[in-house]
């Protein structure tokens, strides 16, 4: 693991100004900027799927519009809500480690895994209400009524169930990031694993916030 | 030479620490040298069977009719070979192997930015791999769609294609980690001076492939994840009968793969910038241009997806601007081969293996980027679509471009990864084997294609049988020459005499540093002032001792 004590490596150049060697094992800008660049690839993953959905959005515009009135906006509203006091709380955690409390950064972070429980637990049973009406993929009903339909409900499926799968990679990786924050290796001097996934975090709620609209608000 | 002779063979650094076996020592380095090695020795076996599997459907077709295969199991072989050599072998390909192995040596790093990721990057790689296997058994045996999955045929069809799916799915994760893990290794790890302009130009290739692999290699991900769900729950995406647009899957596979083969190609245009220098003695022609015109390759290739459509019923002024950005590429290719051709004029040319190879590549990838102009145009790509033309122009580049510039860096670095020399005449007529067998075996196809013989077809009319059949003799001069290749090469590694630090007189940082390199590549790091490639009267302008010269710990 990275240990911030190392003396860094100096070479000069001719004139004998110094300059530091990139010590590849305790590089936080080289953590930060790969963090980015793997946020870039899950918005070109994202993206693509915006893309199909604009496409038949703009072939079937009825169909999506009638399709959305069958949407939980109550369900929905809230989860949004939810999703978004996680953020907060999850940089609320980043900044209480930087200051040293560690105390209350597990804090915070507990109570984000607990938000992001009870989205996924709504999302569970608004896609069982779904099922329960007959709206999922290939249902006989579903498969009676117009295309445009059937591809709003194939698309939203795909879309929210891609989504929730990132809530539960964000979980697990809060929880591993609980067991190294006990054992010290996470800490204000080494902060950099927290605050990546706390951008992640910020990632899946701004996924969120075109997921709802697209779907929940477009009749 | 320093007085350690320890290399990187005798020590490693180990994700779960210290192992007393020696195959454990291999799979869970995090040595970036130790990874490339790993890569391209699962590379090349699958090259191996992908290469049987082609010759086995050259030898169907040396007849027409029947001979030693059904339709059904041609059609599961041609998609066997393009999933094999396109997923598991030349997208990995270079980056994987020589770019693993060379680009923390080329920049001064000792290592690479997040060398557990690449690690990982390896494991997914090989989960891949290994279901690609196992996707033969099952069922009705291996997906019979070609390395496309076109829907709907690819929703439809009964043989195992949600396993080639996922299959095909990790090898691009793979292919993704590994982007992520150079362009900040690129970025942050590069020696103390060096700045873009004064990196190697192979870094360079090897950086414009890692952008494609970030902005392209997601779309196909999830691409196929679609045609996953469609098979597993019927989403509709790409069902007609649900009012999906199977169309949409070509536009949305080919976002990908087309930009995939300049993903392929930049990093081996990097190894003949390397090779021209060194072996003409002399700094290279408009290095920044060489530089940039990377980037340009990479910035239009990702827009020109649409030739590949010119059937599908797309408009015709989206045909016209597909066709126009296509014609754009072959602008910043140009420019790199007058670049090369313009540092060979009036060099003292040093006629060793790389070079031959680099040579003879320039050939046959002109060939087959000038008639990748001639499909480029709309009008007479649509006389030209899925026939033979396109398989020969598509190999021209590929198997002609990518992977023979691919053997010239296995022959340029040889010796810095083994330690040791090959025999410089035999791996001269290796590639001379090769060059010959590849043209007997390709060029022909470019006539039967004009002459209307259509791609991926088990059977052929009687007037093509000619065509056909000296390219089945092609293809055995072509595989002798792959296994002669591998025999010197193997006889260099094993008896080959000891090749010392800089047996070629170049001038990147790789050759300052003893051949194996060391565990950890550089002691002393230089501060970079100097421009690669300076040679002055046929000579390196500087000589450097980067050698680890103690038992020292860093970091």
């Amino acid at each position: 693991m990275a240990n911030a004590t190392v003396e860094p490596e100096i070479v000069y150049d001719k004139e004998g100004n110094a300059h530091e060697v990139v010590d590849f094992n305790n590089d936080y800008e080289g953590a930060k900027l790969g963090f980015w660049i793997f946020l870039l690839t899950e918005i070109m993953i994202f993206s693509s799927l915006f893309l199909v959905y604009a496409f038949y959005f703009d072939q079937n515009t009825n169909d999506f519009v009638q399709a959305s009135e069958h949407m939980d906006r109550l369900l929905g509203g809230i989860n949004t809500f939810v999703l978004l006091i996680s953020t907060l709380t999850m940089g609320l955690s980043v900044i209480s480690l930087k200051n040293n409390d560690v105390k209350k950064s597990t804090k915070y972070i507990w109570i984000t895994i607990i938000f992001a429980t009870i989205f996924l637990i709504i999302k569970y049973n608004e896609w069982m209400l779904e099922i329960g009406e007959g709206f999922y993929p290939s249902s006989s009903y579903l498969d009676s009524l117009g295309n445009g339909v059937k591809l709003f409900f194939g698309l939203y499926f795909t879309l929210t169930g891609l989504h929730g799968v990132h809530i539960i990679v964000g979980i697990g990786v809060m929880l591993w990031i609980l067991g190294k924050i006990k054992k010290g290796e996470i800490s204000s001097l080494n902060f950099v694993v927290l605050e990546n996934t706390a951008l992640y975090w910020d990632f899946v709620h701004i996924v969120w916030i075109i997921v709802f609209p697209i779907f929940y608000l477009i009749y | 030479m320093s007085s350690v002779t320890k290399n990187f063979y005798d020590e490693t650094h180990t994700v779960f620490g210290h192992h007393k076996n020696k195959f454990l020592q291999w799979i869970f380095s995090i040595d970036h040298k130790r990874i490339g090695i790993m890569y391209a020795v699962v590379m090349f076996a699958f090259f191996a069977i992908a290469v049987i599997i082609a010759l086995l459907m050259r030898l169907e077709l040396f007849s027409p009719g029947q001979q030693i295969m059904s339709p059904e199991q041609y059609n599961q072989a041609f998609t066997l070979h393009g999933v094999i050599m396109i997923f598991i072998f030349i997208i990995p390909g270079i980056p994987a192997t020589l770019g693993n192995f060379v680009l923390p040596l080329q920049i001064g790093a000792r290592d690479v930015s997040f060398p557990r990721l690449n690690l990982f990057s390896f494991w997914v790689y090989v989960l891949g791999v290994v279901i690609a296997v196992v996707s033969l058994f099952p069922g009705n045996g291996v997906a019979d769609t070609g390395w496309t999955f076109y829907a709907p045929y690819s929703t439809k069809t009964g043989t195992n294609v949600v396993m080639a799916l996922t299959a095909a799915y990790l090898l691009g994760l793979a292919s993704i980690l590994t982007g992520i893990n150079f362009i900040a290794t690129v970025h942050r790890l590069r020696a103390p001076g060096m700045g873009f302009f004064k990196m190697p130009l192979f870094v360079w290739g090897l950086y414009a492939t890692s952008w494609i692999q970030l902005l392209a290699t997601p779309i196909v991900g999830i691409t196929l994840i679609l045609v996953i769900l469609e098979r597993v729950f019927g989403i509709g995406i790409f069902n007609p009968a649900k009012g999906g647009d199977p169309v949409l899957l070509e536009n949305l596979f080919w976002m990908y793969s087309h930009p995939a083969v300049y993903l392929m190609i930049l990093p081996a245009f990097g190894i003949a910038s390397e090779i021209i220098p060194t072996f003409c003695r002399k700094p290279v022609f408009g290095y920044r241009s060489i530089a940039i015109s990377s980037a340009m390759i990479a910035g239009i290739g990702y827009l020109v997806w649409g030739h590949h459509l010119f059937t599908s019923g797309q408009s015709d002024t989206i045909a016209l601007i597909f066709s126009f950005l296509t014609f754009l590429v072959g602008i910043p290719t140009g420019i790199k081969f007058f670049d090369w051709v313009a540092t060979m004029y009036k060099a003292s040319i040093d006629f060793k293996a790389p070079m031959i190879w680099a040579l003879g590549t320039f050939i046959t990838f002109i060939i087959g980027g000038v008639t990748g102009l001639i499909l480029g145009a709309v009008g007479i790509d649509i006389f030209l679509h899925d026939t033979y033309f396109v398989v020969a122009h598509f190999h021209y580049a590929i198997l002609g471009g990518v992977v023979s510039f691919m053997f010239a860096g296995i022959h340029y670095w040889f010796p810095k990864i083994t330690g040791r020399m090959y025999d410089d005449k035999k791996a001269k007529i290796g590639a001379y084997l090769f060059f010959i067998g590849f043209n007997v075996l390709w060029f022909p196809m470019f006539i039967a294609g004009n002459l209307g013989m259509p791609r991926r077809y088990f059977d052929y009319l009687p007037e093509f049988t000619v065509y056909h059949r000296i390219a089945t003799v092609g293809s055995w001069i072509f595989a002798a020459s792959l296994i002669y290749i591998f025999y010197v090469l193997y006889k260099g590694a094993k008896y080959g005499e000891k090749a010392g630090p800089n047996p070629w007189n170049a001038t990147t940082l790789e050759w300052q540093i003893p051949s194996p390199p060391q565990a950890e590549n550089f002691g002393e790091l230089p501060y970079i002032d100097f421009d690669p490639y300076e040679y002055k009267d046929g000579e390196p302008v500087h000589h450097m001792d980067l050698s680890i010269k103690e038992e020292k710990q860093h970091g």
